[in-house]
């Protein structure tokens, strides 16, 4: 140990120069480019605690690991001290931290580690960590009357192949950060921390985010080659986002003030008949070019799309089935959604084809006013349909930041007596 | 396992224990205080098939004797237990009509637990039994850790009194041909194996030929021999002009197992480490259905891998109170639950096949077994802290 450095040392002597730093590793990384980066690799730390979780309106980092847990004790008080070691781990890890202090390298040779070591010489990463409750949390605590109306399951979509054993859970951790190593160790430490009140029932590792989350970020673009989310809202946005992704006072229990609704679906990509499609029609289908991000019969990414746009045939310039013109607030009465995906890639499936798609996230004030109608109107006509398919599906009521003192989680857990 | 590192905690010699048969046990040692030892004569246990009759509900701090007679049809084992089940001390394989003698030092006063177990199985017919005063002694934490590696020392000693004549009945089974006879003696003598297998493991030598696997990699001329040879078999090949040959080797080395036994003594840590390794063990070969891969008779092994790991805690039961009270309860609790879990699964005295096993109760199991291997793998770093 006496050789090596510490992840505390680290953090100590690149805390002053830490700018400098992430501007470094910025520059490189977005060589050519108009928009720096801010949530490129460096030593960022994101602030665990506050007014709203970390993880949700900050800038999206590159990779995620998503997993649900099921509970496997149903007493309130373990669930509580399972809560209250992780905010402890979670706030640490955040910060660049072990999990305990002292925990990868115990002073007691005999001892087990507490934390399990792999980021020591890792930085922060801009590690977020958010949690959330699923609907059959409250039944299996024994508190239904807590359930917020909001966290009802949502309605079977047209293609949908869901499987249970990626559907669903009790909890929901999902851990964002610029190292996957960082993001796959605070899932791992906080799993661990949780044996005999949790179990984990499906987890997701996603790397390249598909979803802007800043006005400060370049859209980046999903495993169909195209640009995703440019229409996302942002962070930069408080007066949107307090209309469509922070619960309100009076919107539903007091508990969830603050908080928001997380809808996860994993969206398999059929890559390999994709692939073979010609430019046009996949530009047909999606209702952008390809190149740069810009609705068709436009000419920048972010110019607005034009779906009055006829051509001389006097057919619409951006097809009535084209994803880009279902998904919009304009065909959908306004609704938007906060987009946080990612690429996957597990491997290949057993006939030698890409398992692979788009880890889809999105934090909404209400998921039945706001997802359900763009994902039914998407199912029944989007020509994308025939290139995807969602195999996994979860809703969760994610609460709000956590205050100085407090645990994740203690607003709702404490109040119900 | 080193035996070097050891013996430095022995040199008190505190607590001394000995079960088994009358006419084969070592005299009894007085212990150190001695200052009630023998006080009120010996405790009657009349053990039947639906009773456990204890002649006394207490008895002095000191040594305590009990003969345990069995007057049921199937053979029993008596216990008797402190906080966490930790066993103070035990008779296995007591056959219907034998009386078998139990001494054991009890030093402390309060409120201890007598089974029964006809049948061998299941948590037993059970009292609770009443320790008064205190036997002189020092209790430093040094003490503590003699009297925890005396204690398992007196765990391993009885189960492998019970693994020698369980193995020679497979045996003698086997160079029979009674195929059936040896099919449900297997699981039967294997558990007394599986509860002290990181003892057995710590003789190298020995392991691989007791229970080593077809597919193991050997030393040239070294050739698949010990239980899992007979396994395949009796459940798959039928038996072999060689399997008498293979089983006489069998029982050879668990003879040999039982001599080095002995002499072996277990620091603390090692103990500790044991129990943790008896869950690695349920996790990567019983779970799995690797181990008992013919007879698919892992759910035995499992739950004696699980008594083995919660034999070695409760011998450490009084340091982990002493460093660490809020572990203690931890453990209780996922023993209980992985105990509960396999109840389930019961069936008559034995347990399901592995092959009847869906997927999901192997997940249910490796969440209960995932759930007290997180407070077992503490154990270690408290006693040692």
């Amino acid at each position: 140990m006496s050789g090596g450095i510490s992840r505390r040392r680290l953090l100590g002597w690149t805390g002053a120069g830490a700018a400098v730093a992430g501007v470094g590793a910025v520059s490189g990384y977005t060589l050519g480019r108009s928009e720096p980066d801010v949530a490129s690799p460096g030593y960022d730390i994101v602030d665990f605690r506050g007014t709203y979780q970390a993880g949700i309106a900050t800038p999206s980092q590159n990779e995620l690991y998503f997993t649900a847990l099921d509970l496997t004790s149903t007493g309130k008080a373990s669930v509580q001290r399972m809560l209250s070691q992780w905010t402890t781990a979670a706030e640490r890890m955040t910060r660049g931290l072990e999990t305990a202090e002292n925990g990868a390298l115990p002073r007691n040779p005999e001892a087990a580690p507490a934390d399990t070591g792999e980021t020591l010489d890792l930085p922060a990463s801009s590690l977020t960590v958010t949690i959330g409750f699923g609907s059959t949390f409250f039944d299996k605590l024994g508190i239904p009357e807590r359930r917020p109306a909001e966290l009802a399951d949502l309605p079977g979509f047209a293609g949908d192949r869901l499987e249970p054993a990626r559907s669903g859970g009790d909890i929901c951790i999902q851990a964002c950060a610029n190292d996957p190593q960082v993001a796959v160790h605070a899932v791992r430490n906080l799993v661990r921390i949780g044996f005999g009140t949790t179990a984990v029932r499906w987890a997701q590792l996603g790397y390249g985010r598909t979803s802007s989350t800043s006005t400060q970020q370049p859209t980046a673009r999903n495993l169909f080659g195209f640009k995703d989310g440019t229409n996302n809202l942002k962070a930069e946005e408080p007066d949107l986002l307090d209309e469509h992704v922070w619960v309100q006072g009076g919107d539903g229990p007091d508990w969830m003030t603050g908080g928001t609704y997380l809808v996860a679906r994993r969206i398999r990509m059929h890559i390999e008949t994709w692939d073979r499609t010609s430019l046009n029609e996949q530009e047909t289908v999606i209702g952008r070019t390809k190149g740069s991000g810009a609705p068709l019969g436009g000419t920048g990414e972010f110019e607005p799309a034009n779906f009055a746009a006829i051509d001389a045939n006097g057919t619409p310039v951006i097809p009535a089935s084209s994803h880009v013109r279902l998904a919009s607030a304009e065909s959908l009465n306004g609704v938007k959604i906060l987009r946080r995906g990612f690429n996957f890639v597990d491997g290949s499936d057993d006939r030698g084809h890409l398992n692979a798609g788009l880890f889809f996230i999105c934090f909404v004030r209400n998921p039945h006013t706001q997802f359900v109608p763009m994902q039914r109107a998407l199912a029944a006509n989007d020509r994308l349909m025939d290139y995807i398919q969602h195999t996994g599906s979860a809703v969760f009521a994610c609460p709000p930041g956590v205050a100085e003192g407090e645990y994740w989680g203690q607003r709702l857990l404490e109040d119900a007596v | 396992m080193s035996r070097r590192s050891v013996a430095t905690l022995l040199t008190a010699g505190a607590a001394v224990a000995l079960a088994g048969c009358t006419s084969t046990a070592p005299p009894a040692a007085p212990p150190a205080g001695g200052a009630s030892a023998a006080a009120g004569g010996p405790i009657t246990v009349q053990a039947a098939d639906t009773a456990c009759q204890v002649s006394a509900p207490e008895a002095p701090a000191g040594t305590i004797t009990f003969n345990v007679t069995n007057g049921g049809n199937k053979v029993t084992e008596f216990y008797l237990y402190g906080t966490g089940d930790r066993i103070m001390g035990e008779v296995e394989n007591i056959g219907p009509g034998l009386t078998r003698q139990l001494i054991v030092e009890v030093p402390d006063g309060g409120t201890y637990t007598t089974a029964c177990k006809p049948g061998m199985i299941g948590d037993g017919i059970r009292a609770p039994f009443n320790v008064t005063g205190d036997a002189a002694r020092s209790v430093d934490t040094n003490t503590k850790l003699a009297e925890a590696t005396a204690g398992y020392k007196r765990y391993t000693t009885s189960q492998v009194e019970a693994l020698v004549p369980k193995t020679q009945e497979f045996v003698d089974a086997v160079k029979a041909g009674n195929v059936d006879q040896a099919k449900s003696l297997f699981p039967v003598a294997r558990t007394y194996w599986e509860r002290i297998e990181p003892v057995a493991e710590s003789f190298g030598d020995i392991d691989p030929r007791i229970d080593g696997r077809e597919d193991d990699e050997r030393d040239p001329g070294a050739t698949f021999t010990g239980y899992h040879r007979l396994e395949k078999d009796l459940w798959v090949d039928g038996l072999q002009a060689d399997s008498g040959q293979v089983a006489d080797q069998l029982m050879t080395d668990i003879k040999d197992l039982q001599a080095r036994v002995a002499t072996v003594e277990l620091t603390p840590v090692q103990m500790a480490n044991g129990a943790k390794e008896l869950l690695d063990e349920v996790a990567t070969g019983k779970i799995t259905g690797e181990e008992d891969r013919y007879s698919h008779t892992d759910l035995w092994d499992f739950k004696a891998n699980v008594e083995g790991s919660q034999g070695a805690v409760a011998a450490l039961r009084p340091v982990i109170d002493e460093k660490d009270p809020t572990l203690g309860p931890v453990l209780d609790e996922r023993f209980a639950a992985v105990e509960a879990l396999l109840e389930n699964y019961r069936v008559g005295d034995g347990f399901r096949s592995y092959t009847d096993l869906t997927e999901d109760d192997i997940k249910k199991m490796t969440e209960a077994v995932d759930a007290l291997s997180e407070p077992v793998s503490q154990v270690a770093g408290v006693v040692t802290s």
